[in-house]
């Protein structure tokens, strides 16, 4: 299988097409099953009772907006090297769907912290990195679109992801640098201190939110396509160009 | 005519199926030339064609969407530097600080080209371009035309093979203009090439002048 | 027909000579135009006392939020001269120049910053003890702050700079330039302030410190590198 096949956007187009409805109904069907579990089946925390629950959406957010924030700084390191056309768009996609997951994320924790710190919000070392990520996804976006060339508004935003990747360590790490309010990680390579469901719960939620990711990604990437490339004979030949 | 063998190649510009576009739009493409030591290539078109963007292309500043460009017989890319050191640019935008005087401008300016120059060359340089009274004084009451000026003692003393010049007779009176093709002839007949966008007929005693229409 | 001109000289470039360039330049234009830098300084040493005026002027309290208020005016003070660092010679033409200078742009972009932060980072890291005696600090804590604005100002710069060299040409300007740069102080302000927090409160700034230290070796290493090539791709 020839991969470069699929990195020109006229082919990508098609194939993002295509794909996209089944990611969409496999992270419906993930996200019902994860619910199902997290809500039902799961057993109530023995110190945080019901309240711990918004964890089946508060970490699954939390890692895909560190995830996401990563796939896309690597599409910028392609678009820096290679000039590629096809990753400059596929960043661009991407950084919405990451700035929802990380804004859920920080809502989420303030629904949490609410009843168990008594506060929506405390500037520790996690959530003051996490909000720096929200903007950092803010930056990227108003920056790639304040150019009037967009080849410029790629190129810049790219390096101002990559600068931003350091923030990644700082967030993942901070629970373990700085003693802070926010606890500390659940799960771990060397076994988890949760119940099995809770765990599968989560799992499955994680998987869910992955792939409603890559399917508002593939969509998104589409829109970008046809703007960008509205000039181009295979634009002009496409059904929904010429209604 | 001498091609100066510095580096064992002939020192020759070659340009192979340019092309770019902005924004969605493509400015030019298919672009094809070739410019040898002693030679001297017009680009012509109407406003907006994109001669601006070819030169800028060539020199590295912009990068073109397809085609290559081969500089003594390597691709560009290969060794920018060394590429950059042989080409000097003279753009639109004159690049002089209004707070320094003519003589510091030009200092700079062949400081950052790695050129070394004495005080007394660069005095020289701008005697011959009629600079010499108002050199101490600070560029920003030089006129339109002096301030040109400047930027031809800086070509005079810059040991760059190719140049581009975008419009290099704007804002020149008539012996400013003269003293640029006396310059520029010079440059010729020591077996450099020039690559320049202009509306005004070159016509230096020496050198091969050719032209490159973009429609 | 005149004689073909002897050429002398040969371009060669190099990082010292590119660095070399950009200090001397732009520390004489600072010299000739020195407003900017008594700018910047006026301005941290104006948000400095509006604190005790809008919050009380009580010692303790004051003494308490000292270190803190210091760092944020500094850091405000340091992101306001942000925009002068490119703008010009963008307008001019030179950052073109530059890119095609022989010498490699890491060379002149590190060059620049650090003139850059000759005129403002290090102007206010000298005027910090000052304004921390207004608020009452300890001199211990008045040196602690002072290292720390030393260690961490150039960060700023180098931060900053590569955020005002993408941003130039942006439309949305300065408010572009602040959602940009701001976010990436956020750990410099916390090191740094920390410290002085640390050593006014009687526990060990050195922590603080190292950490600072390493923001500023990492940065010296990667940030020129990324100023260069964010003023390549302004210019294209």
């Amino acid at each position: 299988m020839n991969w470069f096949h699929f990195s020109s956007p006229s082919t990508f187009y098609g194939l993002a097409g295509r794909l996209a409805p089944w990611f969409f109904i496999l992270a419906t069907a993930l996200a019902a099953w994860g619910l199902y579990l997290g809500l039902l089946v799961a057993p109530t925390d023995a110190q945080q009772g019901e309240v711990y629950r918004v964890i089946f959406i508060h970490v699954p957010t939390a890692w895909m907006s560190m995830f996401l924030y990563f796939i896309m700084a690597c599409y910028c390191a392609l678009t820096l090297v290679f000039n590629t056309r096809l990753s400059a768009m596929m960043a661009r996609a991407i950084a919405p769907t990451g700035a929802m997951f990380t804004f859920i994320a920080l809502w989420t924790g303030a629904f949490w912290g609410r009843p168990t710190w008594g506060t929506y919000w405390v500037w520790d070392a996690r959530l003051t990195s996490e909000l720096v990520l929200l903007f950092l996804y803010f930056g990227y976006m108003s920056l790639a679109n304040a150019f009037e060339d967009p080849r410029r508004g790629d190129r810049a935003a790219a390096l101002l992801a990559l600068i931003g990747v350091v923030n990644l360590p700082i967030i993942y790490f901070s629970v373990q640098w700085w003693n802070t309010l926010h606890q500390g990680s659940s799960v771990s390579f060397k076994g988890t201190s949760m119940h099995v469901t809770m765990l599968t719960g989560m799992l499955v939620m994680s998987a869910s939110a992955w792939m409603y990711a890559i399917g508002a990604t593939l969509v998104r990437v589409r829109s970008v396509i046809l703007e960008r490339e509205r000039r181009a004979q295979w634009i002009r030949n496409l059904p929904e160009a010429s209604a | 005519m001498t091609s100066r063998h510095r580096s064992g190649a002939p020192d020759v510009l070659q340009v192979r199926d340019l092309a770019c576009r902005r924004g969605p739009a493509l400015l030019f493409s298919g672009i094809d030339f070739e410019v040898a030591g002693g030679e001297l290539l017009c680009v012509r078109g109407p406003n907006g064609c994109g001669k601006t963007t070819l030169l800028r292309c060539v020199t590295g500043l912009t990068r073109p969407d397809g085609g290559t460009i081969l500089w003594r017989g390597e691709p560009a890319q290969t060794d920018p530097e060394r590429m950059r050191a042989g080409t000097a640019y003279a753009g639109h935008l004159p690049s002089l600080k209004d707070d320094l005087s003519a003589e510091e401008n030009l200092e700079f300016a062949l400081r950052l080209r790695g050129v070394a120059t004495t005080a007394e060359e660069r005095r020289e340089a701008l005697a011959a371009v009629g600079l010499e009274k108002r050199r101490r004084i600070p560029a920003r009451r030089l006129s339109a035309g002096q301030r040109r000026r400047i930027g031809l003692a800086r070509l005079a003393l810059d040991p760059a093979d190719l140049w581009v010049l975008d419009e290099p007779l704007t804002a020149l009176d008539d012996a400013g203009q003269e003293l640029f093709v006396d310059l520029l002839d010079r440059h010729l007949a020591g077996g450099g090439l020039a690559l320049a966008a202009t509306h005004h007929r070159l016509a230096p005693a020496s050198g091969v002048v050719r032209e490159l229409r973009l429609a | 027909m005149s004689a073909p001109a002897p050429k002398r000289h040969q371009a060669s470039g190099s990082f010292s000579g590119g660095f070399s360039w950009a200090m001397a330049r732009d520390l004489r234009l600072a010299w000739r135009h020195p407003d900017e830098a008594v700018l910047t300084v006026a301005f941290f040493a104006l948000v400095a006392s509006l604190f005790p005026l809008g919050i009380g002027a009580e010692p303790q309290l004051l003494a308490r939020i000292g270190p803190g208020v210091i760092w944020v005016g500094a850091l405000l003070a340091a992101f306001l001269a942000l925009p002068g660092l490119f703008a010009a010679d963008y307008a001019d033409g030179s950052l073109e120049q530059m890119t095609l200078s022989p010498h490699p742009a890491l060379g002149w972009a590190a060059g620049k910053v650090a003139a850059h932060w000759i005129v403002s980072g290090l102007p206010l890291t000298l005027l910090s003890p000052l304004i921390g005696l207004q608020y009452g600090l300890s001199p211990d804590t008045l040196g602690v702050q002072a290292l720390s604005l030393l260690i961490g100002t150039p960060v700023l710069s180098l931060l900053g700079g590569a955020c005002a060299a993408l941003a130039l040409g942006a439309r949305g300007g300065g408010m572009l330039l602040a959602l940009l740069a701001l976010p990436l102080f956020v750990p410099v302000l916390i090191f740094g302030a920390g410290a002085a927090e640390a050593q006014a409160t009687g526990l060990s700034a050195t922590p603080h410190l190292s950490l600072l230290g390493a923001a500023l070796i990492a940065a010296l290493v990667g940030l020129p590198v990324a100023v260069g090539a964010a003023v390549r791709i302004a210019v294209d």
